[in-house]
């Protein structure tokens, strides 16, 4: 069957198909409701099983089974040719915004150009298909390269002790303060300080990782000036204790998620210190800092960073991610393992047990995400010390600059200048009655309508309506002016009382606002043969 | 710097419009002591053609799977992996995408994880399954975790032997907590333990059978566990349906070793346990207009809403990882997959059949799926140097002079006869 002969017998077969449901305004649902190039795509269990898969592999011999089990019975997997998964995953894949796409201001998320040479770096043959159990004189390379990592986040932190095993900022979030965790008890304090001082602007995964390690969680209020302040503190530290020695350390975010740099932090760090606990930063928001600031100087003891936010590894539509954790001299010998180090022969080894027995053990399997090890030292390398220094100024630079062209449309809860993102909220949008309110959601969702991807929003939770805005060093002038045009727009309508719309958008994408309440009461998490 | 996209007219113009004269005086609020003093000790900003030379430099330094006959597993697998899946996962739309937190705009993502779900429930016999999380052995320590939190038990058994690192990364979770035992299979199974942990195939290689522990388990009340460690056995062992939670690790699907990372763990359950499920979950559901539409649910598990109250601090799955096992099975379907998983048996069984003839080793595994545990007459950490230095990735030494090897569809006759000579000429020597 020719080619043509092929697609026309394909549309016969959609449209007896379709033909049963109807759309009131636009006739028969023809091609599952595609139109140009808006897709509407089939699950891949929806789909005719072709007799042939998209693999050709060669045919078994036919040997007796040796697994002392019967062969596995029917799994029910799909069957489509090469063509076809192709097709799917590119037209999948056309109702995805990204950062390629443009402008993706998600505070907190550091969504920055993410240079090609780097993937094309991961997957050489010597990275990507090496065993992270293979003899250590077999991989010297990766080592070297892991090795040169730990040195270079060492520096850019002003924390020496380095391990680089974390999967994730979580990960590495738990990593630190299981670091802090197995300090105290390595003084036989353990059992006294409990207490892990958490302020309310700091991310959920802060007092979730407390918990994960046995802590409790005592949260310091900050909504007043959006900063912690070395009175607040100080009532938290002792609060229980005169002295403060039931508390084991403190999760500060610095700069802090309201995008604004904690100017108390020193004499907080003293007061923490002297009453014998650890201070771990967030190393989320560390883009602004990378190359200018280091933390390990402003009294941090333990340090995640995201290689994939400050580093630039891709995202990847939600990971995976990377989160090594820096720590001071004090702290080392406690990291989890492995960590690289170089013999005396400059020879690169994994360190394990032997080597640091003090060590909390090990919190991932092998080394950790070494493709993402490559990446981010390749964007090390293409930055230097010179450059990376520029990538924190120029996000600083762009967060300020967007706040100053918002702050009559907007309201700027606390007094800058900020760090690299920057907080507003959806006060001056306020309606005379509920229904009449354009909120944070809404702002949200016409900024998709005009192609954008929003801020983050309504986080931190430190205010009603939050929207957390971070542009990133990556973008040029115009890119910023285009966005603060479309907000000061969005702002306009609304003091215009074209309020309306807003509760409708978005219109054009390829989905409307979704109906999250059925998806969480009703879940369905699977395809199934029975509901199709 | 080809990255910054801010020209010093720019610059200017933006410091002009903020109000304030340089750069420095936005950081006012940052204490003099921790500003860089002079240069940190990197190297200046080298070109993209500098950035290569000295990687690939490092890169070339390891011996890689692609150079050398290859029988290393251990939960970490060697497999050919079809060109569409890095086409699919290099595309902009989804490498360069964040969490699909606005839905709208997110769909490819979002579908994209359904399936995973879909293929991850599927192959394990379960109802439901996460959206992944960060490896198989983070993957078996959430297990537990959730165990404890469903039983309201704390202790945990080791049914047989499981990977150690696997072993290791729960141990140092469960460090955390004070009244937390972790039991060996030669421990008592009684009314403190929440959960058994089976890991099939074991750590060397044999397939561990699962209704007598699911006997055993129903008697005390605890949960059945069971890991896989090399996802593609599913092609070929019956699924573990008596488990309550089977997860682990599915880097063979799609991902390259990558020297241990990124990698891809999974996790599935039984429906009734629901709420109890770590990490990231997609579900069905419509928009306005009515359209089926995919948005991440039950939310209220996790840290950004239930902070110290979350069922776990993992708020990421391993999004492109799960992409690549989603285009790799996609290609496989049903009958590749199975034929895959043959293929692999097929060259297993030819290596034990080649091996047995050499004298002095012994094949331990009466059953096995790709991967098989030899006893050498010598010292097996020895012999994985030495076959090193010959240019041959032999397996992992393990106690008692053991050697683990693993036999994939990428092993030829050439690479296990090659690799029968090497020994045989190492223990003769």
């Amino acid at each position: 069957m020719g080619a043509e002969l092929h697609m026309m017998q394909d549309a016969k077969d959609n449209q007896m198909e379709d033909s049963q449901t109807e759309d009131s305004q636009t006739g028969p649902v023809l091609n599952n409701g595609t139109r140009a190039l808006r897709y509407e795509e089939q699950l891949l269990w929806e789909r005719e099983f072709h007799d042939t898969p998209g693999v050709d592999l060669p045919e078994p011999q036919g040997m007796p089974l040796r697994t002392g089990d019967a062969l596995r019975e029917d799994v029910g997997l799909p069957q489509v040719s090469e063509p076809e998964v192709l097709r799917h995953f590119v037209r999948l894949s056309t109702l995805n915004y990204s950062i390629d796409h443009g402008f993706f201001p998600l505070g907190s998320c550091t969504m920055k150009h993410n240079p090609r040479v780097n993937e094309k770096l991961a997957r050489l043959p010597g990275f990507a298909h090496i065993h992270p159990m293979q003899e250590e004189s077999t991989v010297q390379g990766a080592l070297e390269l892991m090795y040169r990592l730990q040195h270079y986040l060492a520096e850019l932190t002003a924390l020496p002790g380095v391990c680089l095993t974390p999967a994730a900022g979580a990960h590495g979030e738990l990593a630190g303060m299981m670091t802090i965790r197995r300090a105290h008890e390595a003084a036989g304090e353990n059992e006294t300080r409990k207490i892990v001082l958490i302020p309310d602007s700091a991310h959920g995964t802060n007092p979730a990782t407390a918990v994960i390690c046995g802590y409790k969680v005592r949260t310091i209020p900050t909504k007043e000036t959006g900063r912690l302040t070395q009175a607040a503190f100080e009532e938290a530290l002792y609060k229980t204790d005169p002295d403060g020695k039931d508390v084991a350390g403190m999760m500060v975010t610095n700069p802090n998620t309201c995008g604004l740099f904690e100017s108390d932090i020193v004499g907080i760090a003293d007061a923490l210190h002297a009453a014998g606990g650890y201070f771990y930063c967030d190393g989320a928001n560390f883009n602004a800092l990378v190359g200018k600031v280091r933390p390990g100087d402003f009294g941090v003891d333990v340090m995640h960073i995201n290689l994939h936010k400050t580093f630039s590894t891709p995202h990847g539509g939600g990971g995976p991610g990377s989160g090594p954790i820096c720590v001071t001299e004090a702290l080392e010998p406690y990291l989890p393992i492995p960590v690289v180090e170089q013999d005396i022969n400059g020879a690169y080894f994994l360190a394990r047990e032997k080597s640091r027995p003090e060590t909390l053990g090990k919190l991932r399997g092998f080394v950790g995400q070494f493709g993402m090890h490559v990446r981010a030292l390749a964007y090390m390398l293409s930055h230097g010390a010179d450059g990376l220094k520029e990538v924190s100024e120029n996000a600083v630079l762009n967060a300020n600059y967007i706040l100053s062209q918002l702050k009559d449309d907007y309201h700027v809860p606390y007094d800058g200048p900020c760090m690299h993102e920057c907080m507003v909220t959806d006060k001056l949008q306020k309606g005379e009655t509920k229904d009449d309110d354009v909120t944070t959601l809404d702002i949200a969702k016409a900024l998709v309508e005009y192609g954008y991807h929003p801020m983050t929003t309504y986080f931190p939770l430190v205010l009603p309506g939050t929207m957390l805005i971070e542009p990133t060093e990556t973008e040029t002038k115009g890119t910023l002016d285009k966005f603060i045009t479309v907000m000061m727009h969005i702002a306009s309508e609304v003091r215009a009382g074209n309020r309306d719309q807003f509760h409708h958008y978005p219109q054009s994408a390829p989905r409307r606002r979704l109906d999250e309440v059925k998806a969480a009461r009703h879940p369905v998490l699977r395809w199934s043969s029975d509901q199709a | 710097m080809r990255y910054l996209s801010r020209s010093k007219t720019d610059r200017q113009a933006m410091l002009d419009a903020i109000g304030c004269g340089s750069v420095d005086d936005l950081f006012a609020d940052v204490p003099k002591q921790a500003f860089v003093d002079g240069k940190v000790d990197l190297p200046d900003h080298a070109g993209e053609l500098e950035v290569e030379r000295d990687l690939t430099a490092l890169a070339g330094q390891n011996m890689s799977a692609a150079d050398a006959p290859f029988f290393l597993g251990a939960g970490c697998y060697h497999h050919h992996i079809p060109s569409t899946v890095d086409y699919i996962i290099q595309r902009s739309e989804y490498l360069t995408a964040y969490t699909p937190y606005q839905p709208e705009i997110a769909q490819g993502t979002l579908t994209a994880i359904f399936e995973f779900q879909t293929y991850i429930a599927l192959l394990t016999g379960q109802d439901i399954a996460n959206a992944s999380l960060y490896d198989g052995a983070t993957a078996m320590t959430e297990a537990a975790l959730m165990a404890q939190r469903v039983t309201k038990r704390r202790n945990v058994l080791l049914a047989n032997d499981i990977h150690p690192e696997y072993v290791d990364v729960l141990t140092s979770y469960m460090k955390n907590y004070d009244d937390v035992t972790v039991r060996g299979q030669d421990d008592a199974l009684d009314e403190t333990v929440a959960c058994v942990i089976v890991q099939s195939p074991d750590f060397f290689g044999c397939p561990a059978k699962h209704d007598a522990w699911r006997k055993k388990c129903d008697e005390v009340g605890a949960l059945l566990v069971v890991v896989v460690t090399e996802i593609l056995s599913l092609g070929l062992l019956s699924a573990p349906v008596q488990a309550d939670i089977v997860c682990g690790e599915a880097q063979s699907i799609g991902l390259p070793m990558s020297f241990g990372g990124p990698h891809l763990g999974f996790f599935a359950t039984s429906q009734k346990y629901l709420r109890q499920i770590p990490g990231r979950l997609c579900g069905e559901t419509v928009d306005q207009d009515g359209k089926r539409s995919f948005v991440l649910t039950l939310n209220t598990r996790e840290q950004h809403i239930r902070r110290e109250k979350a069922t776990s601090n993992i708020c990421t799955n391993q999004g492109l990882c799960a992409l690549a096992f989603t285009v790799h099975m996609s290609l496989l379907g049903e009958d590749g997959f199975k034929q895959l998983a043959r293929l692999n048996h097929e060259a297993a069984c030819r290596f034990v059949d080649a091996v047995a003839a050499i004298d002095g080793v012994e094949v331990l595994n009466e059953h096995f799926f790709n991967e098989v545990t030899l006893q050498l007459p010598v010292p097996s950490k020895d012999i994985v140097k030495e076959m090193a230095a010959q240019g041959v990735i032999a397996g992992l030494a393990a106690d008692g002079n053991k050697l683990v090897c693993a036999v994939t569809e990428m092993v030829t006759d050439r690479d296990i006869e090659v690799f029968c000579n090497t020994l045989q000429s190492l223990i003769k020597g």
